[in-house]
């Protein structure tokens, strides 16, 4: 059976590697699909509703088509629809330049006949809303209803009850690349460069729209600026693109402008939970209520978790999600967990707070639901409350002095991770001595083509640098998953590592005869095969590979659930400094403790994890999606007033990679889930005000204050 | 790209559509277009639609290279770079530089113009006329990497990789400023870029290792 082996004998896993890819992208040599620049290459842009509500009465794009340098101008909607939200698509166009595209599209004639909108979700939900999907009743969602064990039984044995309402905003992805495609067609075969986390997704669907075998579409990933969960799929955008290289004929690019990738790139969807919850005077959580709902605009799903992390015998549930007059939510980074995990951890600490226990002395009591991840996470409060200094918090919240007053919390995340079947690889070991590891995964910044190379050399003996490796292509015929929902190590590692494996078996068998050596006997080490059980025998790997003249070895692998593993457990503590006079809260520290599986590379886990923490705290401090309800329009889709985390927020970040099993598992959500919460019990230890909404930004300090 | 092709992008856009200050390519014409560029492209773009549009021939000194180029008074840098063509038909194809905000809000597609650091979005190329532009494709000495962008790559100050390159010129630009920096002149040195990975722990880091490699 295959596996990781221990640590003291591993020479690459576990180990700091720098990325592959480094150096491309540090010298600009790195092509993402926004630089791909194809002879004859048109520019395309999508004219999108100005309105949020509206039906479309006419459309004239005559204007546009005659502009010199446009070459396609094609209507994304009939008259006589409606589009429900700022941004929708209405008219693509391409030209000869970018310029001419946008002059392009503001050439185009739209006649809208308005109707109400809505873009706030309480508006929505009362009765004579307008409404929003044909597909409901009203506005809100039938609710799910989960419950078990004895509410009522539950709260007989509180000691103490709080009630409270948590909010959290709508967060946008703000990929740094937008959304788009270059698109060209050589006769009925259709080359698509995207900027996406699912380059097979992407083809499976492209090529349905376009009624196309699925080999007849390329789809290719060299670099990816950014995706959080927001790029499955080609969206309109894709689809738009390759119509107008169709008819074109000529190579198209369309990417989002940085407005409408806030419009249309996705969203976290809101939360707004009321919660009615209760603790027995020895500590245990014993009673849940909890009542909430999000929106995803237009969309259907506004998900978030709750009861989280903490055991809880009896609870009940009811989540719905709201319509809006607003871009759709998509997947982000841990979806529906960041928000629940707030609103769960403010809850803990107001509910210790009530039975006078500390904090994390209740989160210990009330251990986590799952007996693994629980025996991890007592581990990693012990090590987090050690490195933040947790004896150092307010006794009594916001007992400190002075303006700027200092403030400790902790929050807790769990995911799942383990990744699943379905990755098909070839190790392809050539006469040469060349190794090439390929996969249809594709790298959108976590570093899995380092891990590819790093898992191949560890086996073959050889540098990471020493293997190729190519992912982000449909061409080689090898599917791989989406890179979503942290599966995407723990889909591939397996499958790569028993490729190289089998691919060594093969090298082995070809040579021992060569070198009069029993093939089991054979290792590769160090760059070179030798006999392990006497070193009479050592060539190097070239001499080795050079015996298979005119041969090359080429093995697949197989997923081995063994190999990796799932649900995981993450605990983050926070030092926070709130001005009492501005309002600003600054992180000072974050400790985030994480259950890492088996660390394949260290240095880019450290990077995950900083990045992780880095969007929770900006989910925690900064972002919003404000709409504008006088309009019906988003007021901040751009970079300045939608802020994102900047260098002067960064704190120091302390990020302890738990390793905790020989088992890989997948880490670039769990991390982001606990800031949020930490941060707002933080602040709450700072201040002793508790603020219960998302982003806490100064004026609900000052508010708070008083 | 085909003869055919490039003769038509060029008539695409010499079509009489939408003014031109005269005398284009002098410095006092591109500092009155400046202004209402940096305040709005896109209401001074939608301000000239419909007048008589006129282009120019114009010399860039980019990475040590002389390209000869055509532009608009609103041509960008940026977009002399990304998406330019020379006067032969070449594309000038300097990708490095990154669109990411469109307005100067991100430090995605920073160059260096005459030593110092500048948004390339916002900077009109016949503003850079007669100035040396450094890219980030003009910072490595052949395959020998500029100490900045070593460091970055030694500490992963990466991870998509996208706003690298407009960092990577800041940083350097940031040192030749500042050649020793302490931890918050970095952050302060550093706060017209936005990463959404979240590197600035590990570009922190770079920059204080290229210091000490620089000498700094």
């Amino acid at each position: 059976m295959a596996s990781w082996g221990r640590p003291e004998n591993s020479r690459l896993i576990g180990k700091r590697v720098q990325r592959l890819s480094g150096a491309d992208k540090a010298t600009g040599k790195a092509k993402y699909t926004f630089d791909i620049n194809r002879p004859g290459l048109l520019y395309g842009h999508i004219l999108r509703s100005s309105v949020a509500h509206a039906t479309i009465t006419h459309i004239d794009l005559s204007a546009a088509e005659a502009l010199p340098g446009v070459k396609a101008a094609i209507p994304l909607i009939e008259p006589g629809k409606r589009v429900r939200f700022e941004g929708q698509e209405i008219a693509a166009v391409a030209a000869t330049t970018d310029d001419i595209a946008r002059d392009a599209l503001r050439l185009i004639q739209v006649d809208y006949d308005e109707l109400d909108y809505v873009v706030d979700m309480e508006d929505a939900k009362e009765a004579g809303a307008p409404q929003i999907r044909d597909d409901w009743e009203g506005n809100q969602s039938e609710p799910r209803v989960d419950e078990r064990g004895d509410l009522e039984a539950g709260f007989a044995e509180a000691a103490v009850e709080v009630e409270a309402t948590y909010h959290a905003p709508v967060q946008t992805h703000v990929c740094l690349e937008t959304h788009g495609n270059v698109a060209e067609w050589d006769g009925d075969n259709l080359t698509v460069w995207a900027s996406t986390q699912a380059v097979f997704g992407t083809r499976q669907n492209l090529a349905r729209h376009f009624e196309l075998p699925e080999n007849q579409v390329r789809v290719i990933t060299e670099h990816m600026g950014g995706g959080f969960g927001s790029k499955f799929g080609p969206g309109v955008e894709g689809v738009t693109v390759a119509k107008l290289a169709r008819i074109t004929g000529a190579p198209v690019k369309l990417m989002l402008t940085r407005k409408d990738e806030h419009l249309v790139g996705g969203n976290r969807p809101s939360m707004t939970q009321t919660v009615r919850a209760g603790a027995a005077q020895d500590g245990r959580f014993v009673a849940y209520d909890m009542s909430g709902y999000g929106t995803g605009g237009i969309g259907s799903g506004a998900g978030f978790t709750g009861p989280y992390v903490y055991h809880v015998p009896n609870y009940r549930t009811e989540k719905s999600a709201v319509a809006i007059n607003a871009g759709s939510a998509r997947a982000m980074r841990a979806p529906g967990h960041p928000q629940g995990a707030f609103a769960m951890d403010s809850l803990m600490d107001e509910l210790a707070e009530k039975l006078n226990i500390d904090p994390l002395e209740f989160r210990r009591i009330n251990g986590d639901s799952d007996a693994r991840r629980d025996r991890i996470r007592q581990a990693e409060y012990t090590l987090g409350a050690q490195e933040i200094g947790w004896h150092r918090r307010n006794r009594v919240p916001g007992s400190g002095t002075g303006v700027k007053k200092r403030g400790i919390g902790v929050g807790c995340g769990l995911w799942g991770g383990g990744g699943g079947p379905g990755t098909e690889a070839r190790v392809t070991i050539h006469a040469s001595g060349a190794v090439e590891a390929t996969t249809g995964t594709q790298d959108i910044g976590t570093g899995i083509r380092t891990v590819i190379a790093m898992i191949v050399a560890e086996e073959l003996g050889l540098r990471p640098q020493d293997i190729t490796v190519k992912v982000g292509d449909t061409a080689p015929g090898l599917p791989s998953r989406g890179s979503g929902g942290s599966q995407t190590i723990g889909s591939v590692a397996p499958v790569i590592k028993t490729a190289a494996m089998a691919a060594k078996r093969k090298l082995f068998a070809h040579i021992a005869p060569m070198v009069e050596a029993d093939p089991g006997n054979l290792r590769a080490v160090g760059g070179r095969i030798r006999t392990e059980s006497d070193l009479r025998m050592s060539i190097s790997w070239k001499e080795a590979t050079g015996y298979l003249g005119m041969e090359t070895i080429s093995e697949g692998g197989e997923w081995d659930e063994n190999l990796r593993v799932g649900d995981t457990a993450g605990v983050q503590f926070a030092d926070v400094e709130v001005d009492t006079e501005t309002g600003l809260v600054k992180v000072i520290k974050i400790v985030a403790v994480q259950d890492c599986g088996l660390v394949v590379n260290r240095l880019t886990t450290e990077s995950q994890i900083n990045g992780a923490v880095i969007m929770g705290l900006g989910y925690a401090l900064l972002e919003e999606r404000i709409m504008d309800d006088q309009t019906g329009k988003m007021i901040n889709a751009n970079l300045e007033d939608y802020k994102v985390p900047g260098t002067m927020e960064i704190p120091e970040i302390v990020s302890i990679a738990y390793d905790t099993d020989r088992k890989i598992t997948g880490i670039g959500e769990p991390p982001t889930i606990p800031t949020a919460g930490a941060i707002a019990n933080a602040v709450y230890n700072a201040i002793g005000v508790r603020i219960r909404e998302l982003p806490i930004t100064p004026d609900k300090v000052l508010n708070a204050l008083g | 790209m085909s003869k055919e092709k490039e003769k038509d992008q060029t008539q695409g856009t010499s079509i009489s559509r939408r003014s031109f200050l005269k005398g284009v390519g002098t410095g006092a014409v591109a500092a009155s277009v400046a202004p209402s560029v940096l305040i709005d492209a896109e209401t001074a773009a939608e301000a000239q639609m419909g007048e008589e549009i006129t282009r120019a021939k114009i010399k860039l000194d980019i990475n040590d290279k002389a390209y000869e180029v055509e532009v608009e008074s609103r041509t960008t840098l940026l977009s002399v770079l990304r998406d330019g063509f020379d006067t032969s038909g070449n594309r000038v194809d300097l990708t490095g530089a990154k669109p990411i905000c469109e307005r100067g809000e991100c430090g995605g597609c920073t160059v260096q113009v005459d030593g110092k650091a500048v948004y390339s979005c916002m900077t009109l190329a016949l503003d850079a006329q007669g100035k040396q532009i450094t890219t980030v494709e003009g910072l490595a000495d052949g395959d020998q990497l500029h100490p900045v962008q070593e460091a970055f790559v030694q500490h992963d100050a990466l991870m998509c990789g996208f706003c690298t390159p407009g960092f990577v010129v800041a940083a350097k630009s940031f040192l030749d400023q500042n050649p020793s920096p302490s931890h918050e002149e970095i952050k302060e040195g550093l706060a017209g870029n936005i990463c959404r990975c979240g590197t600035y722990p590990f570009i922190f880091e770079a920059v204080k290792t290229a210091s000490r490699k620089m000498g700094g």
